[in-house]
C-alpha cells in the first residue's frame, strides 16, 4: 500500500471522526492564554515569506521532488 | 522501454477523503479568525555556481482591506547568465536571459474560514506560465487545529530559442534570439491537489502536515537538453531527450516546531516524495532560531536524496535504445546538503512613524550536490584513455545570498 493511499485513508478517518465529534464540543487542551510561546514570531512556519518563496524555487528547479510544502509556484527558470 | 501510464491513482482516492473532511467542517462552530499582517518585503538575491549566475530582485506587499479581505501582490525579476554543464556539454554558448513573475492573491475571511484566490504570471523568452490557485482553510477546536485544501492549475507554453545574430567576440555571443519555428509552441498543463493540517500539540509545540498530488500533461522534456550515446571511437554523440508526456507525483511533508525554554525555536522537517517516473526522494531539515536583543539568528541543515527516473541514463547504448530517454541531471540519482545561516535586525525606521516595525535581513546558503550516476562529460578524452562512461562523476557547489528588508504597517 503506497504512502499516499495510507495518508488518504488517515485523512478520511480524521474527517469521519470530526463528524462524530460535531455533536459535542471538544475542549481545547491548550487554552488561548497558554499560547504566548506559540505566538512568538520565531514559531511561525513562514516568518520570511519572500525568502522562503525564493528558496522553494531554487530547490524545485534543482531537485525532482516537488510539493508537500504548501507553496504555489509558477515559471521554470531551469535551463 | 515502456512506462506505466499515469493513472492519477492518489487523486481518485483523494476525492472521498476531501468529501469526508468538508462534511466534517460543517459541524464546527464559527468564530472570528485573523488575516495575515500588513507588511512589505523587498529582496535582492544572488545565486552562483555550476557556471551560472542568477541575480534577482523581488518585492511582496500585503494589505488588509476592511476586516475580511487581505490582498497581496508580488513581483520578481531574475537575470540568468553563464552556461551550466548541460549548455557546455551540448556545445552551446553562454547566454543571458531575464525572467519576470507577478502574482496577485486575495484572502477572504468569513467566520473561521479563510478562502484564498490567486493568479500568477511568469514570463521568460522561451517559457510562459499562467497559474490560478484556490484554497480554503478552517480553524477548529478552539483554534487548536486548522485544516486546509488547495487546488492549483498551471498552463505553460514552452518555446525553443535560436540565435539569429551572433558575435563570437562577446561574452554572450547571441545578440538576437527568436523562437525556433521548427519547434513551435508546446503546451504543458499542471494540476495540483493539496490537503493540509496544522495542529497545536502542546503550549510549546505545533506540527503541520501537507499532502500534495501534482499531475502534469504535455511537453515535459527540455528543448535544450540532450542524451548521450556511446560511439565506437570511445567518445559520445548527442540526441534530443524524450520524456513521457504525463507525470503524477505524491509528496507528504511534515514540519514540527518546538519552543525551547530559553526563547529559541527548533524546526524539524521531513518530506517523502514519489512519482510515476519511479523517482523516490527524502528531504530532512533541521532549523534553529535564536533571538538576542534586537537580533534573530537562524541556521539550518537540509539533506536531500533521490533515486533516478527509470528512463534516465548517463550514457545510452544507441540513439534509439528505448522510447523514453533522458540525461537530465535533475532526474538522476544524487544527494545534496544545504547549510544555511541568517541574521535579522529589528529597528525603528527613521522618519516613518506609520511603520510599526522594520527588519533588515541577510541569509546565506551553501549547497553541495553529489551526483551518483551523472558524469562530467566535458572530461571525456579518448586520446588520454578517458572514454565515455569512465569520466568522473559530477559534483557541484552553489551559493545563494539574500538581502531583504521587511516593514510592518
Amino acid at each position: 500500500m503506497s504512502i499516499a493511499r495510507r495518508m488518504v485513508g488517515l485523512i478520511a478517518a480524521v474527517g469521519l471522526y470530526l463528524q462524530l465529534c460535531a455533536c459535542s464540543p471538544l475542549e481545547p487542551w491548550v487554552k488561548p492564554y497558554e499560547r504566548e510561546r506559540l505566538a512568538d514570531p520565531i514559531m511561525a512556519f513562514d516568518r520570511n515569506p519572500i525568502s522562503s518563496a525564493y528558496m522553494d524555487h531554487v530547490f524545485e528547479v534543482r531537485n525532482a521532488a516537488r510539493g508537500g510544502n504548501g507553496a504555489a509556484g509558477g515559471g521554470c527558470g531551469c535551463n | 522501454m515502456q512506462l506505466k501510464p499515469s493513472t492519477g491513482r492518489a487523486g481518485r482516492w483523494l476525492a472521498p477523503a476531501a468529501l469526508a473532511l468538508v462534511s466534517g467542517l460543517y459541524g464546527v462552530a464559527s468564530r472570528t479568525d485573523v488575516l495575515p499582517e500588513d507588511r512589505a518585503d523587498a529582496q535582492a538575491s544572488h545565486y552562483s555556481g555550476g557556471g551560472q549566475d542568477i541575480n534577482g530582485l523581488s518585492f511582496l506587499v500585503r494589505k488588509k482591506v476592511g476586516d475580511h479581505v487581505s490582498l497581496s501582490y508580488s513581483h520578481l525579476e531574475d537575470i540568468v547568465s553563464g552556461a551550466s554543464i548541460d549548455v557546455r556539454t551540448s556545445g552551446a554558448s553562454p547566454y543571458r536571459e531575464k525572467r519576470t513573475q507577478d502574482g496577485l492573491t486575495g484572502e477572504f475571511l468569513y467566520g473561521k474560514t479563510t478562502y484564498t484566490l490567486g493568479v500568477t504570471h511568469s514570463y521568460e523568452p522561451d517559457y510562459r506560465s499562467n497559474t490560478g490557485n484556490f484554497g480554503i482553510s478552517q480553524s477548529m477546536f478552539g483554534d487548536l487545529t486548522t485544516i486546509s485544501m488547495t487546488y492549483r492549475r498551471t498552463w505553460n507554453d514552452v518555446f525553443k530559442m535560436e540565435c539569429l545574430i551572433d558575435d563570437k567576440a562577446l561574452n554572450y555571443p547571441c545578440v538576437e534570439k527568436v523562437h525556433d519555428p521548427g519547434f513551435g509552441k508546446k503546451d504543458m498543463d499542471e494540476r495540483s491537489y493539496g490537503v493540509g493540517l496544522t495542529q497545536i500539540l502542546t503550549r510549546n509545540s505545533l506540527i503541520a502536515a501537507d499532502l500534495e498530488v501534482i499531475t502534469d500533461q504535455g511537453w515535459l522534456s527540455n528543448p535544450y537538453r540532450s542524451v548521450m550515446y556511446a560511439d565506437p571511437s570511445g567518445g559520445a554523440s548527442l540526441a534530443a531527450e524524450i520524456d513521457p508526456s504525463t507525470r503524477t507525483s505524491n509528496a507528504l511533508g511534515l514540519d514540527y516546531k518546538y519552543f525551547l525554554p530559553w526563547r529559541a525555536a527548533l524546526d524539524l522537517q521531513y518530506r517523502y516524495f514519489e512519482d510515476t517516473w519511479h523517482i523516490r526522494a527524502h528531504t530532512a531539515q533541521l532549523g534553529y532560531s535564536q533571538p538576542w536583543r534586537s537580533w534573530t539568528f537562524d541556521t539550518s541543515f537540509r539533506f536531500y536524496v533521490q533515486s533516478h527516473a527509470d528512463f534516465y541514463s548517463d550514457l545510452f547504448a544507441s540513439a534509439n535504445q528505448q522510447n523514453f530517454m533522458s540525461r537530465n541531471r535533475e532526474l538522476s540519482s544524487f544527494d545534496s546538503l544545504t547549510v544555511g545561516a541568517g541574521a535579522s535586525y529589528q529597528f525603528k525606521m527613521p522618519y516613518a512613524p506609520f511603520l510599526s516595525k522594520s527588519t533588515a535581513n541577510i541569509r546565506f546558503d551553501h549547497f553541495f550536490f553529489d551526483y551518483k550516476d551523472f558524469r562530467d562529460a566535458l572530461l571525456i578524452d579518448p586520446s588520454k584513455g578517458v572514454v565515455a562512461g569512465t569520466e568522473p562523476l559530477y559534483k557541484v557547489q552553489l551559493n545563494v545570498m539574500q538581502l531583504f528588508l521587511s516593514v510592518w504597517y
